[in-house]
């Protein structure tokens, strides 16, 4: 398998009023047609690391070092015109909300049709044609009628779909999704997640798709990277994590979900709550609230321990597990 | 050190068997301006809503974006004005035998943004001492009772006493939140969402907090939420609603583990699986829910419903029993001779 994504010590500094290192030390990898989900709660690192993927971060209160390869392509050396050019061809986004992401002037048809334009270099009337096509495939009902409408005259579902259909009108090879179903209902938000599988698997694509929720995660991912204080604190397949994970810290998460609990019992919880992020970690940054703590813990880095082919976990405890 | 004294709760008046809330009809619509052409547009934010809540339960209240669970929640604190219906509190009807003030002293509610909901110019402890004061504490006492509303919620006092809302984190707020709700000793506390915003290791945290609290105080809960799991893990009975109005009711397993409103099914079938060799497969339902303005006429959820029959589309269905213990749907196929083709025939056995 090759990989279609190489990122590879990804750092991401914020600077400003106060600085914020969001991102430390970052490596992951996606394969063609894979499902990598990053998995993390707010302030994690994981929409950052996204962005970063499409350079979409400000520029100027930024400093990004490390690689970042898609499709063969240095992303952090593309100039202004491929890194358009890259965008919406090799990869795409999708947000959380999509009655942000889209033009709120522009017809959704128009929408689609200018990115098809752009980057395949077609008639208009063929990117319309290309646009109605995309709307049946995102099942919109009424394709033809929709392509005429507004953002703000669809649902929140319909919103997400066209959404979607405009990431996907350019056949892109990475779809990157920052917790694309978060703000829909529930009975939406598996319609959604269907999709998207289905997508995925008729195009071929691979996505990286965020989220906080490993319920979500369960349900599209095939491979998953558990985000922590700007790192990746452990990595394996979906499999791995949720029924032997290895890090106190998703232990620890898996542990205090309230699926499955028995009512009203005591819940497993994570004691206090992660660090700000103001300093470039020198420690392990879970240790504070990790109850098997150890003195090296609080010195060093935690190590780098690959378990398995696909496993790779950052922390003293898996060094017996190697 | 000085005893700490709280205000003395409302005291207790039917004893057991009578419901803490009875609620009664509840109706909101919010008129919408129509265009220059069409008539003017009503939303059927709750529509005769009716449910009783025990001493010492926690009901939870279920349902999409717009099916109304927020605006009862506003509704029952009197928040804002109901065109119908009737409230009453451990017997007394709101507004008549039960002043506002004392309602607001007996009930209590804990929103979902927990920076929007504090003073952001309050220190933590002024904001919590603020309700008793006004309820005719004096200020030295009601700074003690802060504190130790602190100690209760887990926060250090002397750590935290004066600090203001932006400076501790979303799951401190909200402890400081639950803090505030329980300065005037309520014995009814609406939890709207309270949990929702949190990320799921500080929710864990949170929900334990609220069983201990509930269990110190002799609390009842109603607890809003749309995530069923949360619901389930604290909820004795639930409501589920849908575009302004209560399709079904019950025990929490009653109803999890026999839905049989087919809304409530698809509710529970659209919850991410926990299983990577098990998931779902098949949406339970499509499209989004309708808007709550001008819901579907009959059974507001024929137009989603996989089992639509005519008689759907043609006549409201009743809350009607499924068992004995309370479980109530409002669905014609669960009421025989409703004129549905999936209804149990006349003389159907159970």
């Amino acid at each position: 398998m090759t990989n279609i994504v190489e990122v590879r010590n990804l750092h991401v500094r914020f600077s400003g009023e106060r600085t914020v290192h969001a991102v430390n030390d970052v490596s992951l990898s996606v394969a063609e047609g894979e499902v990598l989900g990053l998995l993390g709660e707010s302030g994690s690192g994981k929409s950052v690391t996204l962005r970063a993927l499409l350079r979409l971060l400000p520029k100027a209160r930024t400093t990004i070092s490390g690689t970042i390869k898609v499709a063969g392509q240095d992303v952090l050396a593309l100039g202004e015109q491929k890194l358009s050019a890259f965008r919406g061809q090799t990869a795409s986004m999708i947000f959380q909300e999509p009655g942000l992401a889209l033009d709120p002037v522009y017809t959704i048809g128009d929408q689609i049709a200018e990115s098809v334009v752009r980057h395949k270099g077609v008639s208009k009337s063929d990117a319309m044609a290309r646009a109605l096509q995309m709307l049946d495939v995102v099942r919109i009902p009424s394709a033809k009628r929709r392509l005429e409408s507004y953002p703000h005259e669809m649902s929140g579902g319909m919103r997400q779909r066209a959404m979607i259909a405009l990431a996907l009108a350019c056949e892109p090879k990475v779809l990157l999704a920052d917790e694309p179903t978060t703000a829909l209902d529930a009975t939406v938000q598996i319609q959604i997640l269907l999709l998207l599988r289905e997508l995925q698997r008729e195009f071929g694509m691979s996505v990286i798709f965020v989220t906080h929720d490993i319920g979500v995660a369960i349900e599209i991912c095939d491979r998953v990277a558990v985000m922590y204080a700007g790192q990746i604190v452990e990595t394996g397949t979906m499999r791995e994590i949720v029924r032997s994970p290895l890090h106190p810290y998703p232990k620890g998460l898996l542990a205090s979900t309230v699926h499955g609990a028995e009512r009203g019992s005591r819940l497993g919880t994570i004691p206090g709550a992660p660090p700000s992020l103001s300093t470039a970690p020198d420690s392990c940054s879970f240790a504070p609230r990790c109850s098997n703590a150890q003195p090296r813990c609080v010195e060093q880095l935690p190590p780098t321990v690959q378990i398995g082919p696909e496993r790779i976990v950052r922390c003293v405890l898996a060094e017996s597990a190697a | 050190m000085t005893e700490v004294t709280a205000l003395a709760p409302l005291e207790d008046l039917g004893g057991e068997a009578q419901p803490l809330l009875t609620v009664r009809g509840l109706t909101k619509h919010f008129p919408v301006r129509g265009d220059l052409f069409s008539p003017r547009k009503t939303v059927h934010a709750v529509d005769d809503v009716s449910f009783e809540v025990a001493k010492g339960e926690t009901v939870g209240i279920v349902g999409e974006s717009g099916c109304g669970k927020s605006t009862t929640a506003r509704l029952l604190m009197h928040l804002m004005d109901y065109d119908s219906g009737d409230i009453i509190y451990d017997g007394m009807k709101v507004g008549r035998e039960l002043s506002l003030r004392d309602l607001r002293r007996a009930m209590q509610m804990v929103f979902q943004d927990s920076y929007a909901s504090l003073n952001p110019r309050l220190t933590i402890e002024e904001s919590i001492a603020f309700g008793p004061r006004v309820h005719g504490m004096a200020a030295a006492e009601a700074q003690l009772l802060a504190r130790d509303l602190l100690g209760k919620v887990g926060l250090r006092p002397e750590t935290f006493a004066n600090r203001y809302p932006h400076e501790i984190s979303g799951g401190q707020r909200q402890r400081v939140n639950i803090a505030r709700a329980l300065a005037l000793s309520p014995r009814l506390v609406i939890l709207d969402e309270a949990v929702s915003a949190l990320d799921k290791s500080v929710e864990a945290q949170v929900l334990n907090l609220l069983v201990d609290l509930k269990r110190e105080f002799g609390l009842t809960y109603i607890f809003i939420s749309h995530d069923l799991n949360v619901v389930r893990y604290i909820s004795d009975r639930v409501l589920v609603m849908y575009l302004g109005q209560v399709v079904e009711l019950g025990p929490i397993d009653g109803v999890w583990g026999n839905p049989v409103h087919p809304y409530t099914r698809a509710l529970l079938a659209a919850m991410p699986t926990s299983d990577p060799d098990n998931r779902t497969q098949i949406a339970p339902i499509t499209g989004d829910p309708p808007n709550p303005i001008d819901p579907p006429q009959a059974c507001r959820f024929h137009t989603r419903c996989p089992f639509v029959d005519t008689v759907c589309s043609m006549v409201a269905p009743k809350l009607a029993d499924i068992g004995t213990d309370g479980h109530q749907a409002a669905c014609h196929m669960a009421v025989a001779g409703s004129g549905h083709s999936r209804a149990p025939g006349p003389n159907a056995g159970t």
